[in-house]
């Protein structure tokens, strides 16, 4: 655990430096596979900077609208960088829309444009576990297990290491495999199914999920969720593939 | 382009799926496995690692006696600019919030300060809550403290809420977060 890295009198927060790092990898590494998802890079950046904007602002704006009377006692709070003043949900809402819009306005076309994006998903994904690691949160269940690591108070799973493995094979499965696939999309697919998956396996050794009744965690069924989504997707996409490929051959 | 025969990925995803629900059900959390309120630990979650410390003036107070109220512990140092920069903005959410059961306690972290600058700068900025002084580093070793400011929300169970490392705090972020645990009081 390693959340601020004291150099001099600065101290700099590592979590939030390990998910800069991760965009700016992952921007790098989405550039140079652009091509081959016919994007330009423009595009590409034009689409990644249009989703962090209205993401940003949408999540301000959310968060103002739940707390007016804090903001009406301290107006200059509206333009704080304190990143506590955040909706994270809407801010995924409107980033989302936001890319939506600019992706229709450019005639960006939708699947190229999510499979152009996956680089950059998979690898904030190894920069999220990476600053679940250096903080401390994501934390796992309590386990005496050789490998178990002291947190928190107690010997816990390492489900942050966890994380950052199943991020890091996931990462590798996608891109040794990325020439293989046969239709737009189906890189993002399965970026997002392999991750639904560890959530869904990964969630079962975590000590600080939110459950519901009997106990359930409310993580793992979102992952499967999205996996029966992905999975109707992928199905419906590969039946209308085979029925063209017929009708062509 | 070949595409995979469609009976063999329906049995692949339906596979998936079922595993997936008998490992959802299998690994729902027991009643009795949820501790982490029980345990005293620096983290969102977790009971709020009691401290007794003497205030500026003398007088003695305990973390947990404090149980029922909504209670900021704000670690700092008046050597430390943004811990200087958000007193201010805690003397004012301190002010608004005091008779509604808000107490912000300031543990200065003493054995990285002189209790002579504190008093200065306390008077300076004329602060009415209570300022603590860390003189063994109880709290800053309880709390793990690595950098300041480090701030956290503690509910009215004595359960951390949330923590706030580095500063400063806007306002804004801090009424917030009052006004959010006051709803679960209310």
């Amino acid at each position: 655990m390693l959340p601020t890295l004291q150099i001099g009198p600065l101290a700099f927060p590592v979590p939030q430096l390990s998910l800069l790092a991760a965009l700016w990898l992952g921007l790098s590494l989405a550039e140079k596979l652009s091509s081959r998802n016919n994007i330009s890079v423009e595009t590409l950046y034009g689409l990644v900077f249009t989703g962090l904007l209205t993401g940003v602002a949408g999540a301000r704006l959310a968060y103002v609208l739940q707390f007016p009377a804090a903001f009406i006692q301290s107006p200059a709070s509206l333009v704080s960088l304190n990143a506590g003043l955040l909706n994270p949900f809407s801010g995924f809402v409107f980033g989302t829309l936001g890319m939506l819009i600019f992706g229709q306005r450019a005639r960006v076309p939708f699947w190229n444009a999510l499979d152009a994006l996956t680089p950059l998903l998979a690898i904030m994904a190894v920069g999220l576990a990476l600053a679940h690691a250096a903080s401390g949160e994501a934390f796992g269940a309590a386990a005496n297990l050789p490998w178990s690591v002291t947190l928190w108070g107690a010997r816990r799973h390492p489900s942050q290491i966890y994380e950052l493995m199943a991020a890091v094979l996931i990462l590798g499965v996608l891109f040794t495999q990325i020439k293989s696939y046969p239709l737009p999309g189906t890189l993002f697919l399965a970026f997002t199914g392999l991750s639904a998956t560890a959530r869904l396996f990964l969630e079962a050794f975590r000590g600080d999920s939110a459950t519901i009744i009997g106990g359930l965690r409310v993580a793992q069924i979102w992952a499967w969720v999205v996996l029966i989504l992905v999975c109707l997707l992928m199905e419906y996409r590969n039946h209308r593939a085979i029925q063209k490929d017929g009708k062509n051959g | 382009m070949k595409f995979p025969q469609p009976l063999y990925t329906r049995l692949f995803y339906s596979f998936i799926l079922v595993v997936g629900l008998i490992w959802i059900w299998y690994s729902a959390v027991p009643a009795n496995m949820v501790t982490n309120g029980e345990i005293p630990a620096p983290q969102t979650g977790f009971l709020a690692p009691d401290f007794t410390l003497k205030t500026l003036d003398g007088q003695t107070i305990q973390l947990s006696a404090l149980k029922g109220k909504i209670v900021l512990v704000n670690l700092w140092a008046s050597w430390c600019p943004p811990c200087k920069a958000e007193m201010p903005a805690i003397e004012h959410v301190y002010q608004t919030y005091k008779n509604k059961g808000f107490v912000a306690l300031g543990v200065d972290s003493t054995i990285q300060d002189t209790p002579v600058n504190v008093t200065s700068f306390v008077k300076d900025t004329n602060l009415s809550f209570p300022i603590l002084l860390d003189e063994n580093g109880l709290a800053t070793r309880l709390y793990n403290i690595q950098s300041l400011p480090t701030s956290f929300f503690v509910g009215p169970d004595g359960i951390i809420r949330d923590v706030v490392i580095g500063g400063p705090m806007s306002e804004a972020y801090l009424q917030s977060q009052v006004e959010k645990m006051l709803k679960e009081v209310h």
